[in-house]
């Protein structure tokens, strides 16, 4: 029993960074309605960035707030600058520029920082929490954390003007502008938030996975799975879908034989054609239907 | 009286294929002006030409100032609100939602409830459904809805395309009603786009008919209506 129930935590621990990968990839894909293949890379370098602070002295929660206003902006620059251009070309056009965004951050982490493995503190310790190492320091902080940013991004959209107005501008672009939204700057504020998440993701998993350019690499194919569980449409299915891939992963990896701790990542796999087969939409996710 | 929008020489294609042949139109300030003609007549591509919704050319002048080569959305923030057909309301959003969007263009948030409420007393049945996802409403009340956000801008000019579209007759009588209050206690000038010629000339101050894309007639909404060829082809008796 007591396994079970670390195993659940350490699964809600994990599950939330997959939350916040799988609420970035919803995000954008309710602005572009396209998959950010080059999310989890543009978490990665995002992390790296806070690395970079760390290692010039500044203290971390100060490295972790700069980090992510840097991946805000830096989020909103590349849509404005890469995607705006491509906006009406066809998917492949996206894809491509997806492909090129993931092997640009990948070599130019590689490049700056090199590939050797390097670890990243935790602000929490490592040290079990409650005795008995039910769950440690770092992940019952990790939980606490990405609980934050999800109530904080649900009363953005649910409570601000510009949180409606960004839920306006995905939802129907064209009314949007006849009310007087700037779609485009929504937008690029949609990827300036994605990539903010993406950080945060990127900085709370690291102490555990160690920081390399290919360390978001598994967490982002995670977070697909979380957000294709929950449904694409659904930012709140993602966030659901994302504790869920976390907890069953974590599950499967200590009770199933054969899975064990290697064959955890073609769960997700598994999970996503599951899904797409058999629920195309997620749990949560709504039919789109056009008119033609 | 000074015009409020003056359109000369508006023409506009979509790809290739050309809809509109140079219409010329005046809109006075506080007036309602109808535009009348057959299905494909070009009546609603005027609509989306006039705010920028397809490319178009020719001068458009809103109170003197040229809007031809303005974006949709600046178009809006100088006070002409469309009502697009098929209402064009967020259907995944509540009705209190959509109405707020509808000011998302206005500085000051106090002012927002009251007007909302205004909506509410020209529109009870939006208040019934206030929390309601605008997409289970009824057509009638997505026209009330699409209105009633249009409002919110406190617009200077709006643009109708169709309201009676896919309504009952006694909810388009109803919306007319509504309509001429509006324009009574909010001076709202108003460019309507009706297949319901009957309803619409009898809202509006002037006429346009549009036929292939030309204004082929025009004239009061009173001459217009005695129109025996407009009588023929429009009114049916």
């Amino acid at each position: 029993m007591e396994t079970f129930v670390q195993q659940v935590l350490a699964g809600i621990a994990t599950g939330g960074i997959y939350a916040c990968m799988a609420l970035a990839v919803v995000m954008i894909y309710q602005a572009i309605h396209h998959l950010n293949f080059a999310q989890g890379e543009m978490a990665m370098f995002s992390t790296f960035i806070a690395w970079q602070l760390l290692q010039w002295g500044i203290p971390y929660w100060l490295a972790f707030g700069l980090t992510v206003m840097i991946s805000l902006a830096g989020g909103f620059l590349l849509e404005r600058t890469v995607f705006k251009p491509i906006e009406n070309a066809p998917v492949l056009s996206h894809i491509v520029v997806f492909i090129a965004l993931f092997a640009i951050f990948n070599s130019l982490a590689g490049f700056i920082w090199d590939f050797t493995i390097k670890p990243f503190p935790s602000p929490f310790g490592s040290a079990a929490l409650f005795g008995e190492g039910l769950i440690g320091a770092h992940q019952a902080g990790m939980i606490v954390i990405t609980l934050v940013v999800l109530l904080l991004l649900f009363a953005f959209f649910r409570y601000t003007r510009i949180g409606l107005a960004m839920r306006a501008a995905a939802a129907n672009p064209e009314s949007a502008r006849l009310v007087g939204i700037r779609v485009g700057t929504m937008t690029g504020l949609g990827w300036g938030m994605a990539a903010a998440i993406g950080s945060v993701a990127g900085i709370l998993i690291a102490p555990m996975v160690f920081l390399e350019p290919n360390m978001m690499l598994s967490i982002l194919l995670y977070g697909f799975a979380g957000a294709v569980l929950g449904g694409l449409t659904s930012p709140g299915g993602a966030v659901f879908g994302g504790f869920t891939v976390g907890v069953v992963e974590n599950l499967a990896g200590t009770y199933i034989p054969v899975v064990g701790a290697e064959l955890k990542l073609p769960i997700a796999l598994f999970l996503i054609v599951a899904v797409l087969v058999f629920r195309p939409t997620g749990l949560f996710g709504h039919r789109v239907i056009q008119r033609v | 009286m000074s015009a409020s929008l003056s359109v000369r020489g508006l023409e506009a294609s979509y790809g290739a294929f050309k809809v509109l042949h140079g219409l010329d139109f005046e809109i006075a300030e506080g007036s309602v002006t109808t535009l009348l003609g057959a299905n494909g007549a070009g009546k609603t591509t005027t609509l989306r030409a006039l705010c920028g919704m397809i490319r178009r050319s020719g001068t458009i002048e809103f109170d003197g100032r040229s809007i031809a080569r303005m974006k949709t959305e600046d178009i809006v923030r100088l006070g002409i609100a469309h009502v697009p057909e098929g209402r064009g309301t967020f259907t995944s959003l509540t009705v209190e939602e959509n109405l707020q969007l509808g000011a998302m263009t206005r500085r000051g948030g106090d002012n927002i409830a009251q007007d909302i409420d205004r909506i509410y007393s020209f529109f009870p049945r939006l208040k019934e459904r206030a929390a309601q996802q605008a997409g289970t409403l009824s057509g009638g009340e997505q026209q009330m809805l699409a209105i009633g956000r249009a409002l919110m801008l406190r617009p200077r000019l709006m643009l109708l395309d169709e309201p009676s579209f896919g309504l009952a007759p006694l909810i388009v009588r109803e919306l007319f009603a509504i309509l001429a209050d509006i324009r009574a206690n909010m001076g709202v000038s108003m460019l309507l786009v009706e297949q319901n010629a009957t309803m619409a000339l009898e809202l509006a101050d002037q006429a346009y008919l549009i036929e292939t894309g030309s204004i082929a007639l025009s004239g009061s909404a009173a001459e217009i209506r005695d129109d025996d060829s407009v009588r023929n082809s429009y009114l049916g008796y």
